[in-house]
């Protein structure tokens, strides 16, 4: 009997949920702010399939019913893949401890 | 042209610089760091997505010019915003990484050979189950998150809407989607697929209309958790690791967000879903109390002067001082009072503010070093020890009904001790209950000043007055 390639996925996707559950506990309250813009910024990975889905086209008709909204979401995608990650180092700048002040 | 086989371990790889870069944020100092991990792991799932389609056509560099425009206005918008509208900044993120899983979903269902699921007509059953749920939960994340942005825009009141059968309604389409969905694999009728759509875009208004504006950390959180699963959904159908990873990540992250701040409220998650509090205000008492009892009002002069003889000074920080962006005008007091030689610390409630950590985030904009500022539950004790308590913009999170009056809305939820100071310095615009609709005691407590103005212009005049 062979395994279905489906449980492979589905076994990655819960320990994927207990590493959410102890990685997530272990960030400091006072970065919860920045944890959601970046993990906007990460599940915006979705781009991947947006890529897929336009550059299945043919060069005669990149625009085709289904390509045009792998584009559509392609622009999505990346207004918050450099929306998220830009805003989340930007805040990460303005933590600063008190000695580096000093310094 | 990659192998499918290597393009997956470079789609684990980036999945594990994911989880890197949430795990760097468990310290600020090692959180600059991650976010270069998330960056690299994004580069690398992208470029692999590329090279394994291996179509170098004009369809490419459209791609390419649409990867750049939404990089720009991204780029753009992330320079230009305000710190205080972190929260509805999140929301509307949210919102299109919830309208980008609709649109995979849907071209996926237009196209699904370029997926490798099978032809139209005859999606695999399992990829046709996996995109729908995909794109019903990215339409409720979508339509969602749009309210709550326009909620906390001020677009929109943000008080709940609120209607008979409300509840009766939500389960009758969630359980309409479910049948849709079916019906869907049976038939694989394109327009039952469009009718899913439409459906779950109209469950995520009707979900988030019910919920006053100050549960809304918690719907953040929960529309967070939500974007999460639409990704692993979409990543089931896509069979693709990263996604996978990434959804499961997201989806446990805001799910422990949404706990942390229902937890900081003492209300159960149900409870802020079913929405409606903050609409039943039990004025008549307010009022009666109001007459009743005197309150102690003074103005920055007496402020500077209870603080420049105080020998500690604790902060507490709220939704209030963000509306008036009062927080540098805030650091600007500090500082004066840190040269007097004034031990001044920061105390912060979970769920003050809009989202998780709003506060520490406008206080680290106006430089406040992130080691002066405390928690609830690290600060809590230190109380009883100081001398002024100077609370500008939060109110129900110090109200100390909560601990004693168990008719009180907000009872057993945890609050910060700031009438255990020797004194309390209370900035706010009036006595207007805060969005719990009940009154605070602190406002009639002997050791209580209150200072009627609004935050930062208040802020400003004691730092004159502190010269």
């Amino acid at each position: 009997m062979e395994i279905d390639p489906f449980i492979f996925r589905l076994s990655i996707f819960i320990l994927s949920i207990f590493i959410g559950y102890y990685v997530v506990w272990s960030v400091t309250p006072s970065l919860h702010t920045p944890l959601m813009s970046v993990t906007n910024a990460i599940s915006s990975v979705i781009i991947v399939g947006a890529i897929i889905a336009a550059l299945a086209g043919s060069s005669e008709s990149v625009f085709g019913t289904s390509s045009i909204f792998g584009f559509l979401a392609i622009v999505l995608a990346a207004i918050n893949i450099f929306g998220g990650f830009l805003v989340t180092q930007r805040m990460l700048q303005m933590y600063k401890k008190k000695k580096d002040k000093k310094k | 042209m990659i192998s499918a086989n290597l393009s997956a371990i470079f789609y684990l790889i980036s999945g594990i610089l994911f989880i890197l870069a949430l795990r760097g944020l468990s310290s600020p100092d090692t959180s600059r760091q991650g976010n270069y991990f998330g960056i690299a792991g994004m580069v690398i799932a992208i470029v692999v997505t590329f090279l394994s389609v291996g179509n170098f056509s004009t369809s490419l560099t459209f791609v390419i010019i649409f990867l750049l425009i939404g990089g720009l206005i991204g780029a753009f918008i992330a320079f230009r915003i305000p710190m205080t509208a972190m929260p509805e900044l999140v929301a509307g993120f949210h919102s299109l990484v919830g309208l980008a899983a609709v649109f995979v979903a849907i071209a996926a269902f237009l196209n699904p050979e370029a997926f490798n699921l099978g032809f139209v007509g005859k999606i695999k059953l399992a990829s046709l189950i996996e995109m729908s749920i995909g794109a019903a939960v990215g339409a409720i994340t979508f339509s969602g998150s749009i309210i709550a942005f326009l909620k906390l825009r001020g677009i929109m009141s943000g008080s709940p809407i609120t209607f008979g059968g409300q509840h009766l309604l939500n389960l009758i389409l969630g359980i309409g989607i479910f049948v849709l969905i079916y019906f869907l694999c049976i038939s694989q009728s394109a327009n039952i697929f469009w009718t899913v759509i439409m459906i779950s875009f109209l469950v995520g208004i009707l979900l988030i209309i019910p919920i006053g504006g100050a549960d809304m950390p918690v719907v953040i959180s929960m529309l967070n958790s939500y974007s999460g699963w639409a990704a692993a959904g979409i990543g089931f159908t896509l069979e693709n690791t990263a996604l996978i990873i990434t959804g499961a990540l997201v989806g446990s992250s805001g799910a422990i967000l949404s706990y942390i701040m229902c937890k900081a409220m003492n209300r159960s998650f149900v409870s802020v879903i079913l929405g409606g509090f903050g609409a039943d205000s039990s004025s008549d008492n307010t009022k009666q109390k109001k007459d009743q009892k005197p309150v102690k009002s003074g103005n920055a002069e007496d402020a500077a002067f209870l603080m420049k003889n105080a020998s500690s000074v604790i902060i507490v920080p709220g939704y209030g001082m963000a509306v008036a962006q009062a927080q540098h005008a805030l650091r600007e007091m500090v500082d004066k009072l840190k040269k007097n030689d004034i031990k001044v610390t920061y105390a912060i409630h979970p769920v003050a503010g809009r989202m998780p950590g709003h506060m520490n985030v406008l206080l680290a904009e106006a430089n406040v070093p992130y080691d002066e500022v405390f928690e609830l539950e690290d600060i809590n004790n230190d109380f009883a020890n100081s001398d002024v308590a100077f609370v500008i913009g939060a109110n129900d999170v110090t109200n100390p009904v909560a601990k004693t009056d168990p008719k009180s809305p907000i009872f057993g939820m945890p609050v910060l001790d700031v009438e255990k100071c020797k004194s309390v310095l209370f900035v706010k615009r009036s006595l207007s209950p805060g969005y719990a609709g009940i009154d605070n005691e602190l406002f009639y407590k002997d050791n209580t000043l209150m200072l009627f103005a609004d935050a930062k212009k208040m802020t400003e005049d004691i730092v004159k007055n502190l010269d």
